[in-house]
């Protein structure tokens, strides 16, 4: 009984210590961008969600599709009926870690390089991913950037053979997050 | 012992639940700790237009639409007209997005020189998620000059007697993702009728439909009915368009069967006189073209 009280202790601490090491954003920056002969894509999605547990280095983001902007607003809205299909798919969703979290200290300014391994779900769909990307550890912020190229095949995002030479296949993501310290 | 074994056994599987749920529990705080965001409907309509009169869309904040509208002639008027084909109705339009709520336009008809400008203010847009709107509401105020020669230049002519106007009240719904219904209660008023017993008042209940049968194709349809006996000297009635409309990247083309000749509102509610019935049919189409002449803020300082 007595083991129980303090396993219960325990478990408390731990998750009381864990709860501790929390970093969240609701303003994270993801830009894509895609080329092609005739066309470059671009749109931008300031309201991205993340959150990211420096202890174990468990890491999410969530991106609501309709508020990634386009430079033209016909685009914006082919993008969301006809491509990712919003109202089917609202969320892009990442759920995954940071196999390498012990390689950074968040007490000490300082960029550190990071692996990240998780599943990306986009249209529905989820793949597992694997990238490279880094930490910069400053001020108590923590601020993440990654780059990374996805084939949109691979989320069953399809494009017309009317307009193929216009869409890259291909589309590159960046990532910019500043993660703050979750009180 | 036992119980030594029961507690091994429960820990091992607190700590693996632990583990499992660890980025799901991340979700649910990023869920929790997440702004709540309004989703603005899109799309409830493709074009501006549903088949002849407007929808309740405007172009995009920044962007410049080009639309040429073609109808043909009557259907019944036989081979010796080619079906319509050696005739035409044309209107020229030119549409600007100013703002998220405010669209403006003109046109110049080839229907009696016609030319017409209008606005169109979004007053409320459908949404959910931190705001709930059930309707998309657009008012538009249209007016139209026709600019031919008077019928009877002997008589004292004021530039006003050409002018007429259309004020509409569109609201619209987007059920689901594939079918959207707009009402549209139109008032005309024409300064100068044409006959004695006309009423320069002219009250008709629109209603449009759009329904999606591919990512890229719809079905629209629309009918503005026509309250009786306002209308006598010509023998107006209500006007039923259906037509489909194929989108391609930055063109939507609308091609579509009509009784109703004129293409502005104006025209529209007041003039057409064309009988489904008797075959008084118009091929018609709207090919519209989207410049983007205002970039957003963020694409603006590249370049």
């Amino acid at each position: 009984m007595k083991n129980l009280i303090i396993l219960v202790f325990c478990l408390a601490a731990v998750s009381f210590s864990a709860n501790a090491q929390k970093f969240i954003t609701k303003t994270g920056h993801i830009k894509f961008f895609s080329e092609s002969p005739l066309e470059k894509i671009e749109a931008h999605n300031h309201q991205v969600n993340a959150a990211l547990d420096a202890a174990t280095g468990d890491f999410v983001f969530k991106v609501l599709e309709k508020s990634f902007e386009f430079d033209k607003a016909l685009m914006q809205e082919h993008f969301n009926e006809n491509y990712v299909e919003s109202d089917k798919y609202p969320n892009a969703l990442f759920s995954g870690k940071i196999t390498n979290i012990k390689d950074v200290n968040i007490a000490k300014d300082g960029v550190y390089e990071v692996n990240v391994e998780g599943k990306l779900t986009l249209h529905g769909v989820t793949q597992p991913v694997k990238q490279k990307g880094s930490i910069e550890v400053k001020g108590g912020k923590l601020i993440g950037n990654s780059k990374f190229s996805i084939l949109l095949s691979d989320y069953n995002i399809k494009i017309p053979g009317a307009v193929a030479n216009n869409i890259s296949k291909t589309v590159e993501i960046t990532i910019e997050i500043s993660l703050e310290k979750l009180m | 012992m036992k119980t030594k074994i029961q507690l091994v056994a429960f820990m091992i599987l607190a700590l693996t639940a632990f583990t499992a749920n660890a980025q799901d529990d991340m979700m649910n705080l990023l869920n929790k700790e997440a702004a709540p965001v309004i989703d603005y409907t899109s799309a409830t309509f493709k074009a501006t237009r549903v088949v002849v009169g407007h929808s309740c869309e405007n172009p995009g904040t920044g962007d410049l639409l080009f639309i040429f509208s073609h109808h043909f002639g009557a259907l019944n008027t036989g081979y010796e007209n080619l079906f319509g084909l050696k005739q035409a109705q044309v209107r020229l339009g030119l549409e600007y997005g100013v703002t998220k709520w405010l669209g403006l336009g003109v046109g110049l008809n080839t229907l009696q020189n016609t030319w017409d400008g209008f606005l169109k203010f979004k007053v409320l847009r459908q949404s959910k998620g931190a705001k709930r709107m059930p309707f998309t509401l657009t008012i538009l105020g249209s007016t139209a000059i026709y600019t031919t020669k008077w019928s009877d230049p002997s008589r004292k002519n004021y530039f006003t007697s050409r002018m007429s106007y259309a004020s509409q009240v569109i609201l619209a719904r987007k059920f689901g993702q594939r079918f959207s219904l707009q009402i549209m209660p139109t008032y005309v008023h024409v300064n100068l009728v044409t006959g004695p017993e006309d009423h320069n008042n002219v009250f008709s209940l629109g209603a449009g439909a759009r329904f999606k049968i591919s990512q890229r194709v719809a079905i629209n349809a629309e009918y503005y009915y026509l309250f009786p006996h306002q209308i006598k000297s010509i023998p107006a009635t209500s006007a039923l368009s259906v037509g489909v409309d194929i989108e391609t990247g930055g063109h939507v083309f609308q091609i579509f069967l009509t009784n109703a000749n004129g293409e502005n509102t104006e025209s529209l509610v007041t003039q057409t006189t064309g009988k489904w019935q008797n075959g008084e049919i118009f091929l018609g189409f709207n090919i519209s073209r989207i410049f983007t002449v205002i970039k957003p803020k963020e694409f603006r300082k590249k370049q």
